[in-house]
This record gives structure tokens, sequence and C-alpha cells, in this order.
């Protein structure tokens, strides 16, 4: 069952096109990873699925993306609410220097939550989902900056699930960590999939093969090809595709 | 741009064809061994078949390398995949060859039973499918490679089939004590059989290799493509 559905997505900075025409379904609580070239418009897609592009200058959007039946670019969304259940994890992990603890709760006063008890069920849930409890249970005053990169990136992610999203968007989350936190990170998407729906971007077509189960690949603002991650890695349909996936591209 | 793991696969491909004409080299030989009773070709064969094992080590080890080294995708991650199980194949032609000089071993102080007339067809066409099927997997032709399963595989089986009920009809049932040089004759015919099986195999990995179409075990799929 799909969650997302995006309808003739097109997104122009300017006068340069960076997605044409890309319509995509993406499945509920999936992995969907996708793939391309620098500058092949995986990045704006993404941030086009919770509405980051907007912040830059000079951004025009057509088209439509629908969140569970929602078009999301309709006037008069909730941008704030959008983005609590479509959160979104960057390239390098990006903790408030602030302590582990408000780091994790920031979302949840931000969105109103006062009530010491929620926010202490909320803080530990989101820190055992991602497997830092343990970690940081004795030194949740330390400050966030404190902690090694992979282990801010999982309490980036925390911070995001506290406030319970439905999706989660990562750009490039493993680019900045070495290969055992990657796996860790990796891991706990197989997990998170579970109770969310991840669409991660990615440079690294190993990680994209390992943790998706749909991929899609990008090239010039395209979707050239979207299908089951075994079958994009084994058995591409177009020769673009197959030229990038097998390092011919170029 | 050329990639350095374009010249690893090329060399890759000429190992097993290397292998490949080791392994029609040895049919070819075995079956002169039979035709002529000859017990020096057919030692010569036995002996020679330590270079078909170890090339089939060689080819293992380096599909091993380029996988764990370049985490090949698509087109390169089926050719490599069907090459280790295509050397598995021509090795285990190999031995049925081996097999087949093993009952040339045992038939050749004795008159033969019979003049030999299927057995040299079938070893013919034996012979014919591997070469087939290890020029349609090299020449990533997946026509050729439907050709040897669905032309010549039913055409072994028919032959197989001649050559058992004509030694158990006409000699074992007739005559018991022809029974020992009879049975040997089925078990060469058995071999050949085996050979023209593996023959399909290759064929299938190649049709795999090509379009990344599952045709093993699927003659319907086979059939409609």
């Amino acid at each position: 069952m799909s969650i997302i559905e995006i309808k003739s997505l097109s997104v122009f900075y300017g006068r340069f096109q960076a997605l044409k025409d890309i319509s995509l379904a993406i499945e509920k609580q999936k992995i969907t990873a996708l793939i391309g070239p620098s500058g092949c418009g995986k990045t704006t897609f993404l941030r086009s699925l919770n509405r980051m592009n907007d912040l830059i200058e000079d951004v025009r959007i057509s088209g439509n993306v629908f969140i569970k039946g929602k078009d999301i670019y309709q006037p008069g969304m909730d941008l704030l609410e959008l983005r609590k259940k479509v959160g979104m994890v960057f390239q390098r992990p990006n903790p408030f220097p602030l302590a582990i603890y408000d780091n994790v709760i920031y979302g949840l006063r931000v969105h109103g939550v006062l009530k010491e008890k929620i926010i202490e069920e909320k803080l530990r849930w989101s820190l055992e989902s991602v497997h830092l409890w343990e970690e940081v249970k004795d030194k949740l005053g330390s400050s966030a900056l404190s902690l090694s990169g992979e282990q801010q990136q999982r309490l980036c992610i925390a911070r995001l699930i506290a406030v319970e999203p439905e999706i989660l968007l990562m750009d490039e989350p493993c680019s900045a960590l070495d290969p055992i936190a990657t796996t860790k990170i990796e891991n706990l998407m197989y997990e998170l999939k579970k109770q969310y729906t991840i669409v991660i971007v990615t440079h690294n077509m190993q990680q994209a093969a390992r943790v998706s189960d749909y991929t899609g690949y990008f090239y010039l603002g395209e979707l050239v090809e979207f299908g089951e991650t075994d079958q994009i890695f084994t058995n591409p349909r177009d020769s673009r595709t197959e030229d990038y996936v097998t390092g011919r591209f170029g | 741009m050329k990639r350095h793991f374009d010249e690893e696969l090329a060399e890759l491909n000429k190992e097993i064809l290397r292998m490949g004409a080791l392994t029609e080299e040895s049919i070819y030989k075995s079956i002169e061994a039979l035709k002529t009773l000859s017990m020096k070709k057919a030692k010569q064969v036995i002996a020679e078949d330590d270079r078909i094992n170890e090339l089939e080590l060689v080819i293992d080890e380096k599909c091993l390398d380029l996988i764990a080294l370049y985490q090949p995708m698509a087109v390169d991650l089926r050719f490599i995949v069907m090459a280790m199980k295509i050397c598995t194949d021509l090795e285990r032609i190999a031995d049925l060859a081996v097999d087949i000089c093993e009952r040339v071993l045992e038939m050749a102080d004795k008159p033969l039973l019979k003049p030999l007339i299927d057995i040299p067809k079938l070893a013919t066409l034996a012979q014919g499918m591997v070469k087939e099927a290890i020029d349609a997997f090299i020449n990533r032709d997946a026509g050729q490679a439907r050709e040897v399963i669905l032309r010549a595989e039913p055409e072994a089986d028919n032959l197989r089939n001649l050559v058992q009920s004509e030694l158990i009809n006409d000699y074992i049932l007739k005559d018991p004590s022809a029974a020992p040089r009879a049975v040997s004759l089925l078990l060469v015919a058995r071999h050949l059989e085996r050979i023209c099986d593996h023959a399909t195999n290759i064929a299938e990995d190649a049709i795999y290799m090509v379009e990344a179409k599952v045709v093993k075990h699927r003659l319907g799929v086979l059939k409609e493509t």
C-alpha cells in the first residue's frame, strides 16, 4: 500500500529544471532508495516530500505530492505538522548544541507537549528505539556534541521519532560515518521500517542494494527507472540504469 | 570510459573458454577411446583430468575475488555467478568423460558385444551440445542456447532410450552371460546422456546471463520466449 503518491512533479530553480515530471508511489513501511550521479535531482526530490525546497529562493514547483491522500502543496498546509509527520535526517549529524536530553525532547516542546511524565516516557522510548539509551542514560545532561558522529546521527533519528512521524527522509545519512558506524545505522533502518516509511538518498550503491526494498534511478532530473531493488541491481530494464549500476556510466 | 574491471571480466571469459576447450577435447578423446577400445587413449583422458580440475579451482577463486573486490551489479554480476556455475558443469562433464574411459578399460580385453551404432550418434550429439552451449555462453547468444535445450536435449533422451531398450531386450534378457558387457555399454549411454544434461544446464545459465530470465525447470517460459 502506498503512503506517498507523487504526480507529475517538476521543480525549477530559476530557469533550471531540477526535476522533470516525476510520478511515483512510495510504499508504506518499506525503504525506498534514490540513486543517481551528483546533480541528478534525487535530493531535490527528497526535499520535495516535506516541502524543504520551499526555503530556497526562486524555486517553482508544479505537480502534486499526496501523503496519505492529502496534497501537501495545497494552500493552507500546516508545514509544522507536515514536518512532524515527515522528518528528515541529514548528511552530517546536526544535533543542537544542547544537552542530549534537550535535543530529544526539542520537538515535543515545539509541538506543545508539556507534561513531564509524557516527556520522560517519549525520551526513553526514542533513545531505546535507536539503541542509544544504554549508552547515554547516565549522561543525559551532557552536551550532544560530546557524542561520536554515529551516536549523534542516532540521536538525530531519536529526536525525529520522539514526535512520532510516519515517514523518515534520509539524505546520505551515512556519508560522514565509518563502515562500522554505517552498519549500525543500516541495522537501525531495518528495524525502523517495521514502523516507519523510509526514503533514503545515497551515493553508495551497495548501501542502496543492502537496505532498500525499492530503488529509483534519477538522471538529469528524470526518474529513469523505478522498481524492486533486486530487479534494479540484477536486471535493470533501462540501459542507462545498467550503465550506472555497473559503473560504466560516464 | 574503459574500466579495469572489464579487463578482469575478459580474462574470466578466456578462462571459461579454455576450460570449455579442454572439456570438449576430453569428450572427443573418450569417444575415440571407446570406438577403438584403446586402453592407452582411455588412460590418457583419465590422466589429463587434473588439468580441468585445477582450472575449476582457478575460475572459482577468480569469481569470488571479483565479487568481493568489485561488488558487481546487473549483467556483470550475472556473468560472474553463471561463470561459477558453468565451470562446475564443465568439471562434471570432464568427470563423465573419465567415467566413459573407465568403462573402456573394463571392456578393452573382450570383444565388443555388438557394433556401436546409436552410442556414437549420442556421443556426437553430446559433443555438439557441449560445444554449442559453451559458444552460446561465450558469445552471449541466447538463441543458440535455446536451440541446445529445445532441439538437442529431447534427441539425446530419445537416443539413450533406444540404446537402453536394445541392450536390455536384445542382449541382457536373451543371454544373461552378455550382461556385464551390456551393462558397461548401458553405463556409457548413461554417461553421455548426463553430459547432455550438463550441456543443457550451461545453455540455461547462458540464457539467464543474457536475458536475466530463469528458464531452468520452466520449459513453459522457454517455449513462450
